[in-house]
């Protein structure tokens, strides 16, 4: 009668939490699983959006330092009549002159087409372009010989050529054997070596290369340059940059285009995330979707589990323990699907990365926000069910 | 079951309240006083009109009646998972009126056992933890509900199984189980809901002889059932027909006083 004789009210230890709360996961193994992999599939989406956009960007930032961030090409534009303009031939010696200009090679194109021989028709050219090419262009653009050997002062002289990667392919050379041979103009030129891509020029890649002295003497070269790369102290490209074009054509540097390749790649690094909103949302509509199974299989189960709840009101359960007890359940589910998220997405990266030769990369916020979405959509979806678990009235839920 | 009760049960009382109804006496554990129980749908059904009985400390008791006759609503007020449209249900003492639901779940934690015809074991759970979750409300530590869930084993004998799960025992087995689940926190009153009904007659009645083992331990228990034989075998009989109490009729034992059965004057607990 008197207050005093009230007993304490009992309260469940967090074990006892995880272990009412895991009850619908040990007995119905298949159901949870299955209703857990929605949100797995959603973590999985997010996570791998997250660390293959993070890994491909650490890839392309190590491919950029390789390559270095201090090539600047000088090349001619046009005139104000709109025509093609040309570099003076004394460009490249002019520009040396340049105090933090540390190397300097050019190109220049020859205005004849290569065949793989004299039968081919002459329109069938495969977009290949013959360039006179310097001597030390190789180490400017940070590429190398894959088959055979690179130009030296006797072969610029000789009717030899090197071969951009992408120009063999079309020719239908795949490697360098003696008498190997192309045809440039009426005139037969040795293939004695073939590149590396040359990701900072690609247009090099498509390029069939001969010595300076030897596209003056057989084809007919005027000289002038069209493509000069110069290398410059890095914590002075820019002011390199702001001389070029007055230095390459003191007489009209207008005419003159100067870029600076490594920047496209930069974009490209930068420009990986546009593609992450679009996936991000997909991985996101993909949680909406587990949550919604969640909630539907926690609805499901509180229905199912009436007599359950009615013999935990009658063993003392107040109704804060049941809504305790099947929010958690929820959570958990939730939780569960979440971390095999986590670990699928990893992998996913992981396994794509290696295959590209990237750093693995997994930002924390991937990790961390997956499991932290599939904890708030656990109690979202659980929220609702358990309230209605624990507003049943004992008697409601109580076995007669 | 007495000698094992008073230092399980200090701490969990109050004080004032350390004298437990279990190791029996003459205090009421349950008053039931001039309840009337009327469902509000049209129209009102009246389950339950004018219903008063006291049961004592150590009682063993059958509330008898056919289907309709108010058991268990009578059931229902009795465990205090529903309350009474008009009068008072007292537990040890405690109206269940004044009481919010909180405290009426805590309440049954410590007072009062069920034990269901259905048995409600859970069948991923060893039977000693199927009976160690009858104080999984009462704030005990684990360790200390599989000790005590021992001993309720032991007292209905089943000691020897406790790791088995409940589907390899047979129907009356599982019936021990949930009577030690009822047993384990000590209640002061075990509320068993037609606790033969799903068992054949012989295994029914080793249920029943069970019963009679522990009233002679003092325990106090209310078999409800519309089995009359079932309630011929009990010392007190309360038999209902359309929500009414028509007889309350108790077998003069020894050692047991006559008279049970005149509803105690409210106010007369401490």
């Amino acid at each position: 009668m008197t207050a005093a004789a009230i007993p304490l009210h009992g309260r469940l230890r967090p074990s006892d939490v995880g272990r009412v709360a895991s009850i619908g996961l040990r007995t119905r193994k298949l159901r949870a699983g299955l209703s857990a992999l929605g949100i797995a599939i959603g973590v999985a989406a997010i996570v791998a959006v997250l660390g293959l956009s993070s890994s491909s960007s650490a890839g392309l930032l190590a491919e950029i330092s390789r390559l270095g961030t201090n090539l600047l090409t000088v090349q001619p534009g046009t005139t104000v009549f709109g025509k093609n303009a040309e570099l003076p031939t004394g460009a490249p010696a002019m520009i040396a002159r340049i105090g933090p200009v540390t190397s300097i090679e050019d190109t220049g194109n020859v205005n004849v087409n290569a065949y793989r021989n004299p039968y081919i028709p002459t329109i069938q050219t495969n977009a290949l372009s013959v360039q006179a090419a310097s001597l030390g262009l190789l180490a400017d653009l940070r590429t190398s010989v894959a088959q055979g050997v690179y130009l030296n002062p006797a072969t610029a002289r000789e009717p030899a050529a090197v071969l951009g990667p992408a120009a063999a392919q079309r020719l239908g050379i795949e490697g360098v054997y003696q008498g190997e041979r192309i045809w440039l103009d009426k005139q037969w030129f040795y293939v004695i070596g073939i590149l590396n891509p040359a990701t900072l020029a690609p247009n090099i890649d498509s390029s069939i290369l001969v010595g300076f002295p030897a596209a003056q003497h057989y084809l007919g070269f005027d000289g002038h340059p069209t493509t000069i790369y110069v290398r410059a102290q890095t914590n002075q490209v820019n002011a390199v940059h702001g001389v070029l074009a007055a230095t390459a054509n003191p007489e009209n540097p207008n005419e003159v285009n100067v870029s600076q390749p490594s920047a496209a790649l930069v974009a490209r690094a930068d420009a990986q995330s546009a593609f992450n909103g679009l996936f991000l949302g997909l991985g996101a509509v993909a949680l909406l979707v587990g949550a919604v199974g969640v909630a539907n299989i926690m609805v499901i189960s509180v229905l199912e589990r009436r007599s359950e709840i009615g013999l935990r009101r009658a063993l003392g359960a107040t109704k804060g323990h049941i809504r305790i007890q099947f929010l958690s359940e929820a959570i958990l589910l939730a939780l569960a699907g979440g971390t095999v998220g986590v670990t699928l997405g990893i992998l996913s990266t992981a396994v794509y990365a290696t295959t590209k030769h990237w750093a693995i990369v997994i930002p924390t916020i991937a990790w961390t926000g997956g499991i932290a979405a599939a904890l708030i959509i656990g109690a979202i979806a659980g929220l609702l069910p358990a309230l209605r678990a624990a507003r049943m009235s004992p008697t409601e839920a109580f076995p007669v | 079951m007495t000698s094992a009760a008073a230092p399980l049960a200090a701490g969990r009382f109050s004080p004032d309240n350390q004298a437990h109804p279990t190791s029996g006496g003459t205090r009421p554990v349950l008053e039931v006083d001039h309840v009337t129980k009327v469902y509000p749908s049209q129209p009102p059904v009246t389950a339950l009109q004018d219903v008063s009985f006291t049961v004592t400390g150590g009682e063993l008791l059958a509330i008898v009646g056919p289907s309709g006759s108010g058991k268990s609503t009578l059931l229902h007020l009795m465990g205090t998972l529903d309350r009474p449209s008009a009068g008072h249900v007292r537990i040890t003492g405690v109206d269940v009126a004044s009481l919010s639901d909180r405290d009426l779940a805590a309440l049954r934690a410590t007072r009062i056992g069920f034990v269901f015809q259905q048995f409600f074991l859970a069948e991923h759970q060893t039977v000693v933890d199927n009976v160690a979750d009858g104080l999984l409300y009462a704030s005990v530590p684990l360790t200390q509900r599989r000790a005590r869930a021992l001993q309720a084993l032991e007292l209905v004998g089943l000691a020897e199984r406790p790791w088995a799960r409940p589907t390899q025992l047979s129907g009356g087995q599982r019936q021990r189980v949930a009577i030690a689940r009822a047993l384990v926190g000590q209640p002061a009153i075990v509320l068993a809901d037609e606790p033969t009904g799903n068992l054949d007659q012989t295994t029914g009645g080793s249920i029943l002889t069970l019963f009679d083992q522990l009233h002679h331990q003092k325990v106090t228990i209310a078999v409800i059932t519309h089995d009359q034989t079932i309630a011929a075998r009990m010392p007190r009989r309360i038999e209902m027909l359309d929500g009414r109490i028509v007889a309350d009729t108790t077998d003069p034992g020894p050692g047991e006083p006559d008279g049970h059965g005149q509803p105690a004057p409210p106010g007369q607990q401490p």
